[in-house]
Formats: structure tokens, sequence, C-alpha cells
């Protein structure tokens, strides 16, 4: 019954789809559309999605709210470090509390809180939304991660920064993409006032355009590389290595 | 007349179908993490719902009456929810594609000589055209970066807990829709329709 003709145009059609897909894999990875190494079954989809999102976002904002869409309170998840190191820092007021930036810059540096409240500070009020499926809308403010790596000389190979919570399982890293992005940010404050403990205080990395999980608290450690392969098991967080994707941005 | 299927709607039907399943379980997985909705922009459990559907939650932040948490499942599931959503995205652009190519939609679904009747003819065009956007649109209005560059896909409808919410709902449609589906194909004759579906042959005496 299958002619020879269905044969051919079959096959044809399998080496043209084969070639095909090799081909925009390639495109892809040279237009930074690929995310760090994902593989396995749902490589397809993550790679669709971070492909696609990174063309359709390169130059959009996260929504920003008006004051009076504010939630109030606002939902803390998750409850904040116990270990001694942590509540030590606390009843000092976190005046110890380091943010480390090593990696591929000129200018390796250790900043205080109080170095990061006296550069140049952003304010903006945007929505945090959880992958369980709540979300709450505050003001954050802070300093933009894209000035810290200015002032450190991120390297022209950077592709991506790894930030580390001073509770050792989180850690996570974004592409320069997020990372240079004016609204990605070393939040030190909220809704007005200092952010709380309960919401990662003293220092939180806000990406917006990403679901919540992104955001990691406490944060003590940023490093610039150009590869994810040596952190942890290679996936580029924490996250990854639970079965989340790395990218979530959807 | 025997009415044949061509080989793409049979095809995307199947594969809509594997999408479908696969979106509704992982779905219904990613909605126990949180079964509480609200309407407008945010919702969290400070807040008071719009509706909490009296199930279990496989998180232990959602106060839900149960003394148990269920196994959390969402990391694959998120996974495989979008990777079907990338499927299903592709089969519909062919199917739809294909459908007006071939004139399929005219000729079998807004004309009187097809083979289905009115009641048949609206439903199928209003999930193929409405329900099945409206399932992406609402997807889409969950994802921060989407939003991001189409804040559209949430405020359409009030913001991104209300996207959630219709999401929810247009569900619920899809899988009444399934179920009508499946006990019309049994009343028609489960065995040579399904055959048909598979094959696109189909015996002439079952044919009504």
């Amino acid at each position: 019954m299958t002619s020879r003709r269905k044969l051919i145009t079959t096959g044809l059609a399998a080496a043209t789809g084969t070639s095909g897909l090799a081909l925009a894999a390639r495109l892809a990875g040279q237009h930074g559309l690929l995310p760090p190494p994902c593989g396995g079954f749902f490589a397809p989809g993550e790679v669709l999605t971070y492909g696609a999102q990174r063309l359709l976002t390169r130059h959009s904002l996260a929504r920003e709210f008006d004051r009076s869409q504010i939630s109030q309170p606002s939902y803390a998840n998750g409850r904040p470090p116990q270990d001694e190191a942590f509540l030590r820092l606390k009843a000092g007021g976190f005046t110890e509390w380091r943010l480390m930036i090593d990696g591929l810059v000129a200018r390796p540096a250790s900043y205080s809180v109080a170095d990061l409240r006296a550069m140049p500070s952003r304010s903006q009020i945007t929505h945090l939304a959880c992958e369980e499926g709540w979300s709450f809308i505050a003001e954050w403010t802070g300093v933009p991660l894209s000035h810290v790596l200015e002032l450190a000389g991120a390297a022209p190979q950077a592709r991506y920064v790894v930030y580390r919570s001073i509770q050792p399982r989180w850690w996570d890293s974004v592409d320069m993409a997020d990372a240079l992005h004016p609204q990605t940010l070393i939040t030190y404050g909220m809704n007005g006032g200092e952010l709380p403990v309960g919401h990662g205080g003293p220092l939180r990395l806000r990406v917006p355009r990403q679901l919540g999980y992104k955001s990691v608290k406490f944060i003590t450690h940023l490093t610039v590389t150009d590869s994810v392969k040596s952190f942890g098991k290679g996936m580029g967080s924490f996250a990854a290595e639970r079965g989340y994707s790395w990218y979530n941005g959807i | 007349m025997a009415a044949r299927h061509s080989g793409i709607v049979r095809g995307t039907h199947w594969v809509t179908t594997l999408c479908f399943l696969a979106l509704l379980v992982t779905g219904v997985e990613i909605l126990i993490s949180h079964p509480r909705f609200y309407w407008g922009e945010t919702g969290n459990v400070l807040m008071p719902p719009l509706f909490t559907l009296p199930i279990p939650a496989s998180r232990g932040s959602v106060p839900t009456g149960y003394s148990f948490v269920l196994k959390d499942q969402n990391s694959w599931s998120r996974s495989l929810h979008f990777q079907s959503a990338w499927l299903l995205l592709f089969t519909g652009l062919a199917y739809t594609l294909s459908g007006l190519a071939t004139r399929h939609f005219r000729k079998n679904m807004l004309s009187t000589a097809g083979p289905y009747n009115p009641a048949q003819r609206r439903t199928y065009l209003f999930v193929v055209f409405a329900l099945f956007p409206l399932m992406f649109w609402t997807g889409l209005g969950m994802s921060p970066a989407f939003v991001s560059a189409f804040p559209a896909a949430a405020t359409l409808f009030g913001g991104q807990q209300s996207a959630r919410t219709v999401h929810f709902f247009a569900t619920v449609l899809l899988v009444a829709f399934l179920l009508g589906h499946i006990i019309m194909v049994y009343r028609a004759g489960f065995v040579s329709r399904t055959r048909a579906m598979i094959t696109g042959r189909a015996p002439a005496k079952e044919d009504t």
C-alpha cells in the first residue's frame, strides 16, 4: 500500500525537519536563546519557552502598579533562617551583613547593607507571583544589580550571575538579559520601610519578570560567570536540581 | 454518505487528545498547590478568596480544613504542562491552517449540508475558536514575562488572578465538552467511530 513516492516524501520531510531543527538550535545558541544545559525529556519545552520569551521580552518592563494597589498586608512565605549565625546578624541590625561579588569581575568587592543604600536606588511597585498560584503587590526599593555589576567591572564574556543565600540550599542564577535589566534589584526596602526578614531582609534579589522562586531571599554572594557548570550539579539553580525549570518567566 | 476524516484531522485529533490529557492532569497537580481562586491582580491566603475548592492541597501553606498535605508534584507538572501547551499550539495551528486551506470549516462546520447538526456545529466552533484560544490567552496571562511584553494578556480579565480563575472555568467547560463528546461517540458506535478517527475508514452501515 505504501507507495514509493510516499516513502520518499516522508524521508525528505524527516530529513528537512531534522536538519531544520539542528540549524534552529545553532542559530538560537548564537543569539543567546538557549537556557543553561537542561537536557532530558522536557528540553524542547524549556528551549521553546526560554527562546520565545527572550525574543518577546527583549525590551519589556514588568508592569508597575499604583501605590493604592499595594497588598495590605503582604504575604510572607516560608520561615526565615533559625540558625545562630543568622540570628546573631539579625540581633545586630544586619550591620555585619556582607554581600560579596566575585568571579569574572575586574574589582571583586564586599558590600554592607549601608554601602548598598548609599548607591543610586530605584523603587518599583511590582507583582510577585509564586508558582503555587498566589501573589501580592509591593513596593520594592534597592540598587539595580546592573549598577553593582558595573562597579565591579563585569567582564564582556559574562553570561550569568549566580546568587547565593545565607541558606546554603537556596541559590540561583540569571542570564545577563535579566542581570542587566533595569528592574532587577538588590532590594533592601519594602513598602517604604526596611525589607522585613519574612520577605528576605536584609537583602533579596528581585527578578520581577520571573516567578517568585527566582527572587532568592537573604543573599550574601554574587558570582559573575560564563558558565553555570561548576555550580552545584551544573544546572544553574537549586530549583533546577529539584526538577523545577531554571527559567521561570512562565 | 460515509463522512471520512482527512489525515490531518485524524492526526491532529489524537495529538490534541494526548496534549489535552497531559495538560489536564498536570493542571490539576498545579492547581492543588493552591486550591483557592481570586479576582483581580492579587490573591493569597491573607485575602478573601472568590471561592475555594473543597479539596486538600499539596502545600502546607494553604488552609484547607484537611489534616494532611498531598504530595507536591509541581516541578514536573509545570514542565509537562508547558511542553504539552507548545505541542498543542503547533497542532492547533496545523489544524486551523489546513482547515482553512481545505475549506474543512466551511464545508463541515459552517454549512447545513455538512455531517453535523446545528448544536454540534456551534459546539465544535466554540471549542476550536473560543475555548482553546481562551486557554492560551489566560495561561499566558499568568506568565510574568509574557505579561511584561503584552499586559493585555492579564488586564483583559482584570488581572493575573482573574486570568487564573478564567483558566480554571475554561478547563471546566473543556472537560464538559470532552464528556459530552465521549457520550456522543459511544452512542454513535464507539468502536466504529474510534476506528474512523484512527484509519479514516468507516463501515457504511453504521453511518447515520
